[in-house]
């Protein structure tokens, strides 16, 4: 069976997609896996699941340790043999536990993955997006985790048919206690499904001045504004929602325009896949104008606005 | 209190190029050093040591010259160093039997901390591997971590919130890079340092069965970076203009 597991409603929804291209060159059943109270089960079956295991469980919140014992037993229930698991941090502290467990191989955050000489290969991106890695399992069962965009879901079949089972599972309890969930501050901006992004980087002085990239964001109807690390991570000047790079989140929209960010490798793999790339950098040598397609070296204090003006201009 | 810090010898990524022709990153004489986020993890080390005493071990499965990186974390404020060659051919499955090994084989450990994961290939493995090798809870992802007598507390980032966790010991923490700001030893730590101890051991003297990879590495592949590259230096009026044509063809401004 090809297994899909993640707490993540959408992200399994975008697993299942690329499992069942799998399971039908198999030959197997699609299962997907939902532990928690909450029932997605008609919606997985639309979207490709041929089964849904519904964990029936009193645990109030994620733990790897008791998360990995839930999934070793549906993986031996239901001789699984490849492993789907979505590529937040969550499946990122789980899968590699799972398949210690388990004494096989994991590869996390693969890009592509398909059957080859009757092993299950994958590509990832290592080395700070200056390689990518082509690697075969020589063990089952093939534990991947999957990122977030990797692959689209599959449209929604109301009519697909599948089995919902529910299940219960004794598990060893952790010693750790989870005391407290916070939601964390986010200003409630999704860089991954935005069409158009404008980004700020350390070229920026002060907190204040950003908005003069929300004025273009504004103006050129994308609206979003991302940035690069710094800005999210050490000086804390936007939520981490607003966060693109390896570390970060991975957008491919449109288009893209990075403001004052010097293009750090680490930048360059959240933002590879955009349609069209723009940089301004007062620094001709920046690395960010090698990955893209149209770039202005000059300084954002004057470029920016008079850009903001003239797209205003050309779009009436 | 016992301390374990998992750390290991990389190339610095910011010093790879890559081949004109087939796009290959080149690796070959690239200098290494110990991976960013494992001196996180020794920094977090460092301080739970200064407040609540104890002895901070540090564990490299590397190369015979990744000695000469161990002195760096010696100097930062480790007490010992272990140093594993590996079998040539390994993959996570294998370094993790290794480093869970080696912890199982220095006995009494209340703590172990590693990097969230290397900046060489950026897996996150080795820390969820060790702590089920050792049967022990797990906190990843921690950006904040506060240790008391008999308990360490810890708040994990997952982005969109933040979950604070208790365990007791023994608990294996992997911390990220914005958790603190490693320190730079001093001249005197520096030169200290080569006094305190560094063993090596072998993986036979930790992992008892043959340990053999559960992955094979195919390839690495180039990363195709097709851009136009169309980059205006002239007066900025201009270069505005020409770019905003250019987009509109581009179809992006609607």
């Amino acid at each position: 069976m090809v297994l899909v597991y993640s707490d993540d409603k959408n992200l399994t929804i975008e697993l299942l997609n690329k499992g069942s291209e799998l399971a039908k060159q198999m030959n197997k059943k699609l299962i997907a896996v939902i532990i928690g109270k909450e029932d997605f089960s008609k919606e997985y079956i639309a979207h490709g699941a041929d089964q849904v295991l519904v964990v029936e469980t009193d645990l109030d919140n994620f733990k790897a340790e008791e998360f990995t014992e839930i999934l070793e037993k549906i993986i031996k229930e239901t001789n699984s043999e490849t492993i789907l698991i979505g590529s937040n941090k969550n499946g990122k502290e789980l899968a590699p536990r799972l398949a210690a467990r388990f004494e096989t191989g994991c590869i996390t955050d693969c890009t592509n993955i398909y059957f080859k000489n009757n092993t299950l290969e994958t590509e990832r991106i290592v080395y700070s997006g200056n390689g990518v890695a082509i690697e075969k399992f020589n063990s089952k069962p093939y534990i991947v985790t999957i990122p977030s965009k990797v692959f689209d879901p599959l449209p929604k079949d109301e009519k697909r048919s599948g089995e919902t089972i529910k299940k219960k599972f004794d598990v060893e309890k952790s010693t750790s206690k989870i005391v407290k969930v916070q939601e964390m501050k986010t200003e409630g901006v999704n860089v991954e499904d935005a069409e158009i992004i404008v980004s700020c980087g350390r070229g920026f002085k002060n907190k204040e001045d950003i908005k003069i990239i929300e004025e273009l964001a504004e103006v050129i109807k994308g609206r979003t504004v991302g940035c690069s690390r710094p800005i999210a991570a050490d000086l804390k000047w936007l939520s981490e929602d607003h966060w693109i790079g390896l570390s970060g989140h991975k957008v491919k929209p449109k288009l893209y325009i990075a403001c004052g960010i010097s293009g750090q490798i680490q930048h360059i793999a959240g933002m590879r896949d955009s349609g069209v790339i723009v940089a301004i950098n007062k620094d001709p040598e920046a690395l960010i104008f090698k990955s893209a397609d149209y770039g202005i070296v000059g300084d954002l204090y004057q470029v920016v606005p008079k850009l903001t003006s003239a797209i205003k201009e050309k779009m009436g | 209190m016992n301390i374990v810090v998992c750390a290991k010898q990389v190339v610095d990524v910011s010093e790879i190029k890559v081949d004109s022709n087939t796009k290959k990153p080149i690796l070959a004489g690239v200098p290494q050093k110990i991976s960013d986020i494992d001196k996180n993890a020794m920094e977090e080390a460092i301080k739970i040591k200064e407040k609540q005493g104890g002895k901070i071990t540090v564990v490299t499965v590397g190369p015979p010259d990744a000695k000469e990186k161990i002195k760096e974390l010696l100097a930062m404020g480790a007490d010992e160093g272990i140093l594993i060659t590996p079998p040539e051919k390994n993959d996570y499955f294998v370094v993790s039997n290794i480093l869970a090994g080696a912890i199982k084989k220095l006995g009494q450990y209340d703590i172990v901390l590693c990097g969230e994961a290397s900046i060489d290939l950026f897996s996150g493995q080795m820390g969820p591997r060790i702590a089920e090798l050792l049967n022990i809870p797990q906190i990843t992802y921690a950006q904040t971590v506060t240790v008391e007598k008999d308990k360490v507390v810890s708040e994990r980032n997952l982005g969109d919130k933040a979950v604070t966790i208790e365990s007791p010991f023994p608990i294996l923490l992997t911390v990220t890079k914005e958790i603190n700001e490693p320190r730079l030893p001093s001249l005197m730590q520096i030169l200290a340092a080569a006094n305190k101890p560094i063993q090596e051991w072998t993986a036979e003297d930790v992992a008892s069965g043959r340990l053999t990879p559960k992955i094979t590495t195919v390839d690495i592949k180039g990363v195709p970076m097709e851009r136009k590259n169309i980059i205006y230096q002239d007066d900025i009026d201009e270069s505005i203009g020409k770019l905003v044509e250019s987009l509109a063809k581009e179809g992006v401004l609607r």
